[in-house]
Formats: C-alpha cells, sequence, structure tokens
C-alpha cells in the first residue's frame, strides 16, 4: 500500500496543564512534572475585534493551537487547513438543542446557528489569517486526529502545498456529556509541507488490521498519557511526546474499529 | 487532476428514491417541494422532504445506527444498484481499497433532537439513545462502510453547504494520492428542527417553494437529499461512464455567513477547478449554479460566474427541485450534472419567467435541449466562507 510522505514544521499545543508547545516541552520530556489545570484559552489576537467578540471558547481553543503552529510561517495565508474535531461547538449545540425545546416558544441566535456548523473555527482562521486557501473540516469521533493527519497528508500530496492541521475538542455540556465523555478542553496543531521542506520527516500507511496495543517500553505510561484516553485531539500526544523528544518513532493510530494509521516520524 | 469515472451514481431527493424520478422530474419541470408538515418546524414555509423515510429499516445488524441519515443513507445505497455496483467493485479492488467519504452537516442529529424530548426527570437522555451512531459526524460514513462490507478509510467532511463537493474532491485525492483505488463519495443530510429554525432565525427562508436568480426570489427552501458516487479510474469503469475531470476549493476568509460581495472566493473555487481539469472557461457547457434562492448568494454568484464566464455559458440553480441539501447538495448536484451530460439537458430554474434583470450571466429559466453538452461546473458555497466546484464531462 503507498504511503503518504511529509514534513512537520511547527507546532501547537494547548491543554490541561500545557500551555503551548515551547513551554510544555519539558513537561512532555518528563523532566518538569505534569499539573493538570484547565488551560487557559486566549482570545484570538489575529482577529478584528468585531470577529472575536463572535468566537466562542472551542473557536478559541482551536486558533489558539492555530496560531502558535503556524507562528513562524511567512505563507501563513497560502497553507491549506484541515480542522479534525469529534465534538465540534457542544456548548453551541447543546444550547440550540434546549433553545429547540423551551416551552415558550423557539428563538434561536443567529450568531449561535452560523457558528454552530462544524467549520465554523475554520472559518474564523481563514479570516484571521486572510487566506483563501481551501480548508477542510471533519469529524472523526475518537479517531478524529487520525482521520484529520490522513486528511491532511492526503492534500499534500494531491496539491502539493503545505497543511495545517489543527485538532481540537472540548467537553459536552449536560445532558450530552453523560453519552459523549469528554476530557479537558485540548487542541494540537502540525503545520505540514510537501518533502523536501525543512522539518521532522513525518511518513503515514492506512492499514487495514486493527492497532496493536503499544510495546512495553515504547513510551512512558503515565498520568499525561491517560490524557489521549479522555480527548480525542489529545490522542495526538505520543506522537507530540516523540517530537519533543526528538526522537524517532513508530505510532499506531486507531482509524475505526478494524484500522488504524501506521505513523513513522523521523529523526530530527 | 487524472480523470475519473462515476462508475455508479444515485440521489434520493424530494422527487424520489434514486436517479429516476429526479430525470424525469428534470426533465418534466416537475419539481419536489412542498409545504412544510413536520411538526414544531417554522410557520410557513416549504421543505423538500423524501416520502417515506421515517419507514425505511436499517438491516438488523446495523440496527443501532437507526436515525433519520442514516434511513436516508440506506435508501440511497438502495437505489439505481448502488450496493451491487460497490460489491462488484470490492470484488476487483478487495474492500481495504476502497474508502468512504461522506459530507454532512448535522448528521443523526434529529434522533438527538427526538431525545431530548424524552429526557428523564433528571434532564437526562434516554438509555436508548446511541450518541455515537447517530449524533456523532462519524456515523454516516461508518454506517456506510459496514453496510457495504468495506475496510478502507471513512471520513466524515463538515464544510456546511460544501460539504458533499468537498467529499467528493478529497475521494479523488484518497485516490489520486495511491491511498485507494475506489471511494464511495458525496452527502447526506436530512431535515431536522435546528437547521429550519436556524436558517428561520437568519431570516433566509422562502415562503413558497425557492425561486433562485428570479428578481424577487425570496430565500431558501430546505430540502433533506442523498448523493452518492463509486469513484475509480476510468480505465477501470464501465464504458461510457461519466467522468470526474477537475475539482476545486477555496476559503473567503471574509464573513462567517455572507459571501463576499464580490465572489472572490466563488471565483478562486472555480479557477482551481478549471486548471485541475486543465480546461478553459469557453469548454464548459453549463454551469449548475449553488444558486440557494437568498438575495446575496445568487448577486454574488452572478457576479463570480460573469468574471469567468462572461455570458457565454448557461446557468441554472437546480434547488427548486430538491430544495437546498445543505451538506449534501454539492453531491446531488454533481449527480444531476451527470443526469444532464447524460440527456444533453440544460434544465432552467423552475418557477421563475424571467432572471433578475440585474443578472449578467447566461441564466436560463426554460429547459434548453444541448445534444452537445459535454462538460458541466457544479458550484457550492456555504458558511464559513467555503467554496468548492466540481467539473463533470462525458467520456471522450
Amino acid at each position: 500500500m503507498s504511503g503518504l510522505r511529509c514534513r512537520i514544521a511547527g507546532i501547537g499545543l494547548l491543554g490541561p496543564g500545557l500551555p503551548g508547545w515551547a513551554a510544555s516541552r519539558p513537561i512532555l520530556l518528563g523532566e518538569v512534572p505534569w499539573t493538570p489545570a484547565e488551560p487557559v484559552i486566549p482570545p484570538p489576537a489575529l482577529l478584528p475585534p468585531t470577529e472575536r467578540r463572535r468566537t466562542s471558547l472551542v473557536i478559541r481553543l482551536a486558533l489558539a493551537a492555530a496560531t502558535e503552529a503556524a507562528a513562524g510561517a511567512p505563507d501563513r495565508a497560502a497553507l491549506e487547513t484541515v480542522f479534525a474535531s469529534s465534538n465540534g461547538d457542544g456548548a453551541i449545540i447543546g444550547s440550540i438543542l434546549a433553545a429547540l425545546h423551551e416551552p415558550a416558544g423557539v428563538a434561536l441566535s443567529p450568531t449561535q446557528f452560523h457558528n454552530s456548523v462544524h467549520n465554523a473555527p475554520a472559518g474564523y482562521w481563514h479570516i484571521a489569517a486572510g487566506s483563501a486557501a481551501p480548508s477542510l473540516s471533519l469529524g472523526g469521533h475518537d479517531d478524529s486526529f487520525a482521520a484529520g493527519l490522513l486528511a491532511a497528508a492526503t492534500a499534500i500530496a494531491a496539491r502539493g502545498g503545505p497543511v495545517l492541521l489543527v485538532a481540537y475538542d472540548a467537553p459536552l455540556p449536560p445532558p450530552l456529556d453523560a453519552v459523549r465523555p469528554t476530557g479537558l478542553a485540548f487542541a494540537a496543531a502540525l503545520l505540514l509541507r510537501p518533502e523536501p521542506a525543512a522539518g521532522v520527516p513525518l511518513a503515514l500507511r492506512f492499514r487495514t488490521e486493527p492497532a496493536a496495543p503499544p510495546a512495553s517500553g515504547d513510551a512512558p505510561g503515565d498520568a499525561l498519557d491517560a490524557l489521549a484516553a479522555g480527548n480525542p485531539a489529545a490522542r495526538a500526544l505520543p506522537l507530540l511526546r516523540a517530537l519533543a523528544a526528538g526522537r524517532a518513532a513508530r505510532l499506531a493510530l486507531p482509524l475505526l474499529e478494524d484500522a488504524h494509521l501506521a505513523v513513522e516520524l523521523g529523526p530530527c | 487532476m487524472p480523470p475519473l469515472a462515476l462508475s455508479a451514481a444515485t440521489a434520493v431527493t424530494a422527487l424520489g428514491r434514486g436517479t429516476g424520478p429526479l430525470r424525469a422530474g428534470l426533465l418534466a419541470r416537475r419539481g419536489g417541494l412542498q409545504p412544510c408538515d413536520l411538526p414544531d418546524m417554522p410557520e410557513g414555509i416549504w421543505i423538500g422532504r423524501v416520502e417515506g423515510l421515517e419507514a425505511v429499516a436499517l438491516p438488523p445488524a446495523l440496527a443501532g445506527f437507526a436515525c433519520r441519515n442514516n434511513r436516508l443513507a440506506e435508501l440511497a445505497l438502495a437505489s439505481d444498484g448502488f450496493a451491487e455496483a460497490v460489491a462488484a467493485t470490492r470484488a476487483r479492488h478487495g474492500a481495504g481499497r476502497i474508502a468512504v467519504v461522506l459530507g454532512t452537516s448535522t448528521a443523526g442529529i434529529e434522533e438527538t433532537e427526538q431525545a431530548w424530548r424524552r429526557r428523564g426527570a433528571d434532564g437526562a437522555l434516554p438509555p436508548e439513545f446511541d450518541y455515537a451512531r447517530s449524533h456523532d459526524l462519524q456515523s454516516l460514513p461508518r454506517y456506510v462502510r459496514a453496510r457495504l462490507g468495506l475496510r478502507g478509510p471513512a471520513l466524515a467532511f463538515s464544510t456546511a453547504c460544501t460539504s458533499g463537493a468537498r467529499a467528493i474532491m478529497e475521494a479523488a485525492a484518497l485516490i489520486g494520492a495511491g491511498i485507494v483505488d475506489a471511494a464511495v463519495a458525496g452527502g447526506v443530510d436530512t431535515l431536522c428542527r435546528m437547521t429550519l429554525h436556524g436558517f428561520a432565525a437568519l431570516e433566509v427562508l422562502s415562503h413558497g417553494p425557492t425561486r433562485p436568480c428570479a428578481a424577487d426570489r425570496d430565500g431558501i427552501s430546505i430540502g433533506e437529499a442523498a448523493g452518492l458516487v463509486l469513484l475509480e479510474r476510468a480505465g477501470q469503469a464501465p464504458a461510457g461512464a461519466i467522468r470526474l475531470l477537475g475539482a476545486g476549493a477555496s476559503s473567503d476568509g471574509h464573513h462567517m455567513s455572507s459571501p463576499h460581495p464580490d465572489g472572490e472566493g466563488a471565483v478562486a473555487a472555480m479557477r482551481m477547478a478549471l486548471r485541475s481539469a486543465g480546461l478553459a472557461p469557453g469548454e464548459v457547457g453549463y454551469v449548475n449554479l449553488h444558486g440557494t434562492g437568498t438575495r446575496a448568494n445568487d448577486a454574488m454568484e452572478d457576479r463570480a460566474v460573469h468574471q469567468l464566464f462572461g455570458d457565454r455559458a448557461p446557468c441554472s440553480s437546480t434547488k427548486g427541485w430538491t430544495g437546498h441539501a445543505l451538506g449534501a447538495a454539492g453531491a446531488v448536484e454533481a449527480v444531476i450534472a451527470a443526469l444532464c451530460l447524460e440527456e444533453g439537458l440544460v434544465p432552467g430554474c423552475l418557477g421563475i419567467a424571467a432572471a433578475d434583470p440585474a443578472f449578467r450571466c447566461d441564466i436560463v429559466t426554460g429547459n434548453r435541449a444541448a445534444p452537445g453538452l459535454a462538460r458541466v461546473m457544479s458550484n457550492s458555497f456555504g458558511f464559513g466562507g467555503s467554496n468548492c466546484s466540481l467539473i463533470l464531462g462525458r467520456a471522450e
């Protein structure tokens, strides 16, 4: 089966106790202990104030990771984007569902409705970046990060340009949280460029068998790793930890019940 | 891009199940819109509703996926011999070499709306509600993949009203990149209260059947629909199968719900589609417009299309037949483009006597015979400034 190859040229991260990629590297390496804490999500400085006011917390979460990953890119407006999220904007979906069942009558907010589309963070990013490049938004339940990675690498292979991948997920409000439990807000972003650009080599293959459980000693199983079980975007953590360590790695990211994405990270 | 073929195509719309009633309706200029008869919806609107959808049963082994959207997907798989065509392709390439790439805006959220009504005294959703297999976006491609016995990647795209078109474009990319040899691609979207009340809040729903491109157009009629195509390399498809020649996408980067007034993003997507097909504008014989029937969209699209095609390409919107099928619209209209190519037909906008006199494109308002029609462009634009343009053509 053919593989997909590209380079990782920028990284963004915002999660519980993980305040940005640069600040989180010592934590990912285990040099500094990880302290779980609700992430502080900044307002998107790139957006003009009128648009900034309309952004929800989930939109800000996605834009924070995107902004960090693309910070060093001279061609920010030319980047295609792939936004991957299982839950989308749960706060908005929950509030619309509640409003639809108001006994006094239905009155939806127009701003909430247009922000409810799954590609709302993408829409705001392209306004912020002044970008006319193509953009994809997708959902993939627990495997959203792997699905996004596959879509992003495919876009690079098909169109030959750089792609900014942003995976983000946040908890749903009640009563949806009971049927779809999700850990604290988490976002990870990767700026991917076609070879032979500078960056860490990344190779992907879609495999039609389930992911094998990680070999013992492959990665330290600790509290930080446990985040990945609770939030689909945090499934990026094993890849981010290998990137932080600057080591080559082979990872198997589950993608559907009976398949996975085999990921090879070259040495830095 | 290397041209791919539509080895199979189907659509389930307000006109009925399969391409048969859709083709007949286009030829006879008979649409499928009706006054809204679903409960608890905005007053005085028209919809495109698929008859009998509520009664569709999923195969017992997949009953957990039951929701309005997956029922509509099931109807599509059972139409036009689509599932049988996929089975034949699966036998040729292997289940792991066929992807499922589908667009939807709301997946099975109608199921969540119903579950919400049955909440317990503590506010909890009922225990039988299956979030992952109905509400979740991934529910749609997972269902279709399982139903067709496929093992390739399954992707759920949700880029508002371009979802179905983007799914076809990215399915072609997966084949082009060698990840798979074939793909089931398209979109499925169903009527739900969130969508209808949401568009009502934006004050863009028409009070009668939608009349795109009319001077007195007053908005959208939402329709539910499924559009599916089976894509594979041209050499492996049945002789004469319609081709996907090119695709393009762009972002407006302008506003969340209003298109760029001059349609810069729309122009960029159309240009990219022409470039990927290796075609000049003069080689496109018909443009199937996004044409939602809102004041802003249709005026913007007229300016954008005119910038590339002048008044030389016949244009129309077919949403007067099907309604606006949102995340399925781009896929349904790709299937309509294929029907137009097969029939040599330019279907004029339905329900209007003349185009808005302010428009400069060649807006067609009656059916026009086009026996030599060889290439059709299909446009889709959506919230978040998402644009996508596909080009389909007859086999040379």
